[in-house]
């Protein structure tokens, strides 16, 4: 019962504000490991603290950043999804396809609906016949990965409609765009950031993550619960197809490979626990854009291109270790 | 209760059979045994088919083989660099009695130690695409000579470059031999060194197109005055131009490229990539079944080493004593789909 005191009295902490909420100890670490990384760059490179350069990297981070919100919700539920990355790149190709007969509204349509019946395949055999999400989305990611390029025979599809391609674009202040891909990922992040904090939907996704039986005994019908976070993500994941087909206007079977790692490693470094149960998705969009940042400045900077991932496994242990450490820090 | 976890764990098990064994045959699509008397069954080892070059290569040695009425077994890495796939895949092909194998390596040493255990048993193992190091490793390799493939661009990026050149170099990783090799080449017909000043800078994709236009962006933000883009293949090629078209610079750069797919022809023709170096895949698969075709009857072997399967620059834009064809020759010789 202590879990769900813990998850009550979340909900009520949270209610002193959002932006309480969102400076709150979960997220102060990795905004001040952003905020290094930011200086660092700043410091030793001419090139990289310019208002285009900064708008560049927000507009790099809105794939994987996108993704790594549903991989946030869960991950929450202490569930993993490494099948993200290929959902979103068949609806991609299956969107570039149907695109070409010019029915660019029908074909984003059904690529949602494509990341839906994906989310309820993963969401029913995790929830319904409790198997474990690991391998119930390592084997959907391989089956989706053949069948992208089975279905495409390994070709990719160029975007040229205006309205698959319109995140791209967007209000220019300054000289500098930025794009509705932005714009939309940053809403993405404050509707799910609400509706984990505010709402009784959240209490339950993070009572489920911390504790399922615990939540079961007090009526929380966890089964649903869970059904719902991998549906919400699959949502999720379409709106990353649509992102991905805005930022490179090509719908590519061999695109994205390690996007679900890269959406994990986002999520980790933002500070959510892969235990499940504490975390959010304000922390993920800070994890999404340090990742971004080392890639960015190390290659402005000209050193290889390898010490990037050399960093960013630094950060993920990193973030793992303090995760650690509060959680045993909390159960004593 | 009971019956779903049944079906559960069927299900499960379904999904985990077909993902294993997606990606690989393992000599599974093996279509017969090949220990009989007369009959010829001759192994293909390709690298991941998530990239349409290497299916290309599979499909015209498969039909090669088939159409002198040979059997094949086929295999073929999971993702690049997956050595460890193609060593199984060998060492089932060893148990098969395979006549010959034709192997692209997915690494250059990784595969020494199998493929002397094949030879050592009389089976001919000729590489196609990349080389083993040493090279002496396999009976005989059919590749493009990737630093001629690279000299060629590199010599036309000269011819055409600005009077103040700033390169950026979109490489892949390095280690891999082709793309060390197209690097090497670029720069040497160019006429410098690594390290040169007139290179801006090098960036590491991953030979796709978003991982392209990424390592571009990164770099003219850093240098808005690449005016020359060395691409390791023509889907960097398309990413780097999204990242100067979104610039308004795609004007102001030549992108050159390796590869002659049809798409990137396409893309040479739309201005998109100023010259590309074509290989011939299909050449390739053609020329190492004709060398198993000759041992077999006569137990001639191939010549060992690099034989160039050859590469031809396209470009619409031709420099004096540079040979090349356009890029509606390109589209009519291309390989991959139109």
């Amino acid at each position: 019962m202590t879990q769900l005191d813990d998850a009550v009295l979340l909900e009520k902490e949270d209610r002193a504000g959002p932006l309480r909420a969102a400076l709150s100890s979960q997220t102060a670490g990795p905004l001040a490991a952003l905020v290094l990384a930011v200086v660092i760059f700043s410091a030793t490179t001419d090139s990289f603290l310019n208002a285009g350069n900064l708008s560049l990297i927000a507009q790099q981070s809105v794939v994987v950043g996108t993704l790594a919100l549903g991989q946030t919700l869960v991950i929450l539920t202490a569930g993993i999804d490494l099948s993200n990355g290929a959902i979103m790149v068949l609806a991609s190709v299956v969107i570039g396809n149907l695109a070409t007969d010019g029915n660019v509204f029908g074909a984003l349509l059904a690529g949602l609906a494509v990341c839906l019946v994906l989310g309820l395949l993963n969401g029913v055999l995790v929830a319904q016949f409790s198997l474990p999400p690991f391998i119930v989305t390592l084997g959907v990611l391989s089956v989706l990965t053949a069948a992208a390029r089975l279905y495409t025979d390994s070709q990719s599809y160029p975007i040229d409609s205006a309205f698959l391609t319109a995140l791209n674009g967007g209000p220019t202040v300054g000289g500098v765009t930025i794009t509705y891909g932005v714009l939309l990922w940053i809403g993405l992040t404050a509707i799910l950031g609400y509706a984990l904090t505010q709402t009784a939907w959240g209490v339950r996704v993070y009572a489920v993550g911390d504790n399922p039986r615990a939540a079961a005994l007090t009526g929380i019908k966890v089964k649903r619960v869970l059904l719902s976070v991998y549906l919400t993500a699959a949502v999720v994941y379409a709106f990353a197809a649509w992102q991905a087909l805005g930022r490179t206007p090509t719908a590519d079977p061999s695109g994205y490979s390690t996007a679900n790692l890269d959406s994990i490693t986002a999520v980790v470094i933002g500070g959510t626990s892969l235990f499940g149960g504490r975390g959010g998705v304000v922390g993920t969009l800070i994890g999404a854009l340090i990742v971004t940042v080392l890639a960015n400045g190390l290659t402005q900077a000209g050193i290889d291109s390898l010490y990037q991932q050399v960093a960013t496994g630094i950060l993920v242990v990193i973030a793992v270790a303090v995760d650690h450490f509060v959680r045993t820090r909390q159960t004593r | 209760m009971k019956v779903t976890r049944v079906a559960a764990a069927g299900l499960a098990a379904g999904i985990f059979l077909s993902a294993t064994a997606c990606g690989s045959d393992d000599g599974g699509s093996s279509s017969g045994g090949g220990s009989d008397s007369g009959d010829v069954t001759i192994g293909i080892v390709e690298l991941n088919l998530s990239n349409p070059f290497f299916g290309t290569l599979q499909k015209a040695t498969e039909s090669a083989a088939t159409a002198k009425g040979w059997k094949t077994m086929k295999a073929e890495a999971k993702v690049p660099g997956d050595s460890a796939t193609q060593v199984t895949a060998i060492e089932n092909m060893i148990a098969n009695k395979v006549k010959a194998i034709v192997l692209d390596p997915a690494n250059p040493t990784a595969l020494n130690p199998v493929v002397k255990k094949a030879r050592d048993q009389g089976i001919l193992v000729i590489t196609v695409n990349a080389t083993l190091t040493p090279i002496e490793g396999a009976d005989a390799t059919f590749a493009t000579d990737n630093t001629a493939a690279g000299k060629l661009i590199g010599q036309w990026a000269k011819a055409s470059a600005p009077a103040k050149p700033r390169i950026a170099m979109l490489d892949f990783d390095l280690s891999d031999g082709p793309a060390g090799g197209r690097h090497n080449g670029f720069l040497e017909g160019y006429g410098i060194k690594d390290g040169d000043p007139s290179i801006a800078g090098s960036a590491l994709t991953k030979g796709t197109i978003e991982t392209g236009q990424s390592a571009m962006e990164n770099l003219l933000s850093a240098h808005p005055d690449i005016n020359v883009v060395y691409t390791i293949n023509e889907p960097v090629a398309r990413g780097a131009n999204t990242a100067l078209k979104n610039k308004g610079l795609a004007d102001k750069a030549t992108v050159v490229s390796v590869d002659g797919a049809c798409s990137g022809v396409q893309d040479v023709k739309d201005g998109i990539i100023g010259a590309t170096a074509m290989q011939f895949p299909s050449k390739m698969g053609q020329l190492a079944v004709d060398a198993i075709s000759k041992y077999l009857a006569d137990g001639t072997k191939p010549t060992a080493g690099l034989n160039d399967s050859g590469t031809t620059l396209i470009t619409d834009k031709p420099v004096d004593g540079l040979e090349s064809q356009t890029s509606d020759w390109g589209l009519q010789n291309c390989w991959g789909e139109k």
